[in-house]
């Protein structure tokens, strides 16, 4: 049985050529959009791809949270996989948090117009406004939710290794439960308050300062939820073809499938209710956000979000056997990832550089994205086996059944 | 439907029966069906049944209910009644798709059920013949259906060298007829069950 991960040389070659593609996108980004408005593409898209990333790393902490707390037993599993995805966080977040506050601090007003005091001051809206939308809120919030992330994160992932090393008995296993129980409780109400309602607010939606939605909050974490899933299946099926994991097997891959399909209509469900509103209501403070993604550029982005992130995964996930093939599995997480990371995309771009351009800047940053998180991944799995042998709830896993 | 002839075992718990389905399967006899008072995950692997169609049939019913719904509703504000609401088009997709959304729940959940219903043959006014009545309380009920090659005296040793309990044979409507089971039948005295040898 391989219970330690080892990280194969060809893995680690494609993450740092991946994260090199990155690197050199960003460099010659720097010198392609220079100047006052030029260098707000350059900005948008770091915002856009350093948000998107380290939220869907987040998820994977939410993810042990919520299952945590459902005390539900079949991701025990596999668990030590979002505990190692999740620990990419702190250097996720802390590219996220340097990124923010280069722009805030940098004046990169086409980002955030409310960070020049200047305009504030002749903008009745954004004046009234100021009281929450301003640079010292903004880089308060950001420092406290990132930290207690971090914290969390880091927190979750020591409690499990430890349970490793103790004796397995029932008072042990009522321990474990009850302290996991008590940490994910306190992290789902830090993230229920931090990625479901403020994060959004300040990462996105105050790139529209003028506008504002309640569901926003909602849709972007359905979005980053959806997409964790996705990155979790990924590294389940690789681990699983190279023969680790051999208490996973086709019924813990169904039970994320549904987890995929279910919350791809869930997101659906909260775009369309921030839409049909607006849509509805007719009001111009509100169809403003829309203008430029329905009527505008962007529409053709418009309708493909909705073409891949709702009616492929809903007609693709639905049959029982797709949900139960690693290689489907593999190819609609793909799918589910590039849609949401296109979602992100509409949300930032339309805002900030206005024109719909061919995202080759944004895709390589991703590109580079991509191969952080598979290298620091990869580094989190060797660290720890990759069964939490003493979790009263491995059993459940094991004998799953769907 | 047809009155067959039943050999009929119980078993105490689904640690009993799964190895007992298991050995009944392999010595070839035919089991007409396995009663339990929970449902049972991996007993109908155990018995080889085939995967259940219901979902494909829910998914039809889903795209019957999207159908209805798009086209009565754009038939009415579009050809028979076209009324100007708030200055929205005729044809006001995001307004319908709520109503589209519940139709094709309300189909497909209705239409599961009662084709669920249909499957597993439960009705109102319809009765199926009951081999133990604790089936539905604590007891396993294995009912193995004789047929022309079968050794009743055979089978029954068998069974209970498995770990059957309470073995006897039935003479029964394999189907449902029309009754009620608060009565007795009227209209289908042919079909009323007797135990053989209970």
């Amino acid at each position: 049985m391989k219970d330690q991960f080892v990280v194969p040389a060809r893995l680690k070659t494609t993450s740092f050529v991946l994260m090199g593609i990155g690197l050199l996108t960003l460099l010659i980004g720097i010198f392609a959009f220079h100047g006052e408005h030029g260098s707000t593409r350059f900005w948008a898209g770091l915002l856009q791809n350093s948000s998107f990333f380290a939220l869907i790393i987040l998820a994977s902490t939410f993810f042990i949270g919520a299952t945590t707390l459902a005390h539900g037993g079949w991701q025990i599993g596999f668990r030590r996989v979002p505990e190692a995805i999740s620990m990419a966080l702190p250097v996720l977040g802390g590219i996220l948090f340097i990124v923010v506050m280069l722009i805030v601090f940098g004046g990169k007003e086409h980002i955030y117009h409310w960070v020049n005091a200047e305009h504030v001051k002749h903008d009745p809206i954004l004046t009234w406004k100021s009281a929450f939308l301003n640079k010292g809120t903004f880089t308060g919030f950001m420092i406290v939710t990132i930290s207690l992330w971090i914290f969390f994160t880091i927190k979750l992932r020591n409690m499990s290794i430890q349970e490793d090393g103790w004796d397995l008995t029932a008072a042990t296993g009522r321990r474990i439960i009850w302290r996991n129980t008590v940490w994910c409780g306190a992290f789902i109400v830090i993230y229920a308050l931090s990625v479901a309602s403020t994060t959004p607010w300040l990462l996105l939606m105050s790139i529209d300062a003028h506008w504002y939605s309640t569901m926003y909050s909602w849709y972007t974490f359905a979005s980053t939820w959806v997409s964790g899933i996705a990155l979790i299946i990924l590294f389940v099926a690789y681990l699983k073809r190279n023969g680790y994991l051999p208490m996973v097997n086709e019924e813990h891959l169904h039970d994320l499938g549904k987890f995929a399909f279910a919350f791809s209509i869930f997101w659906t469900y909260l775009w369309f209710s921030q839409y049909m509103l607006i849509w509805y209501a007719n009001m111009p403070e509100e169809t403003v956000y829309f203008k430029p993604r329905v009527w505008g550029e962007w529409r053709p982005i418009f309708f493909l979000n909705l073409i891949i992130n709702f009616i492929t995964p809903l007609l693709y996930l639905m049959k029982r056997d797709t949900k139960r093939n690693y290689s489907s599995m593999v190819f609609i997480s793909i799918v589910i990832l590039a849609g949401h990371w296109m979602d992100f995309w509409q949300m930032v771009g339309p805002g900030t550089y206005e024109h719909l351009v061919f995202p080759w800047y944004e895709a390589g940053l991703a590109v580079g994205f991509v191969g952080l998180i598979i290298f620091l991944v990869s580094n989190q799995l060797t660290k720890a086996p990759l069964v939490p042998k003493n979790h009263p709830y491995l059993k459940e896993s094991i004998v799953h059944h769907t | 439907m047809a009155v067959k002839n039943f050999v009929v075992a119980s078993f105490s718990d689904e640690a009993v029966l799964f190895p007992a389905v298991k050995k009944v399967r392999t010595a070839g006899y035919k089991i007409h069906d396995v009663y339990t008072p929970f449902p049972i995950h991996g007993l109908d692997h155990a018995l080889g049944l085939r995967e259940t169609s219901l979902h494909t049939a829910g998914f039809i019913y889903g795209i019957t209910g999207t159908t209805t719904a798009l086209s009565c509703m754009s038939w009415v504000f579009n050809s028979d009644w076209p009324m100007n609401i708030g200055g929205k088009p005729h044809f006001p997709l995001p307004a319908f798709i709520p109503i589209t959304f519940e139709l094709t729940v309300l189909f497909s959940a209705v239409g599961m059920v009662l084709t669920f219903c249909y499957l597993c043959q439960l009705a109102p006014f319809v009765k199926k013949h009951i081999f133990h009545p604790r089936q539905t309380d604590d007891l396993f009920v294995m009912a193995i259906e004789v047929t022309a090659k079968t050794n009743t005296e055979e089978l029954k040793s068998f069974l209970a060298s498995i770990g059957g309990q309470q073995i006897n044979e039935q003479r029964a409507e394999a189907g449902w007829w029309y009754g009620r089971f608060d009565q007795d039948d009227r209209l289908f005295e042919a079909k009323r069950v007797e135990a053989v040898n209970a």
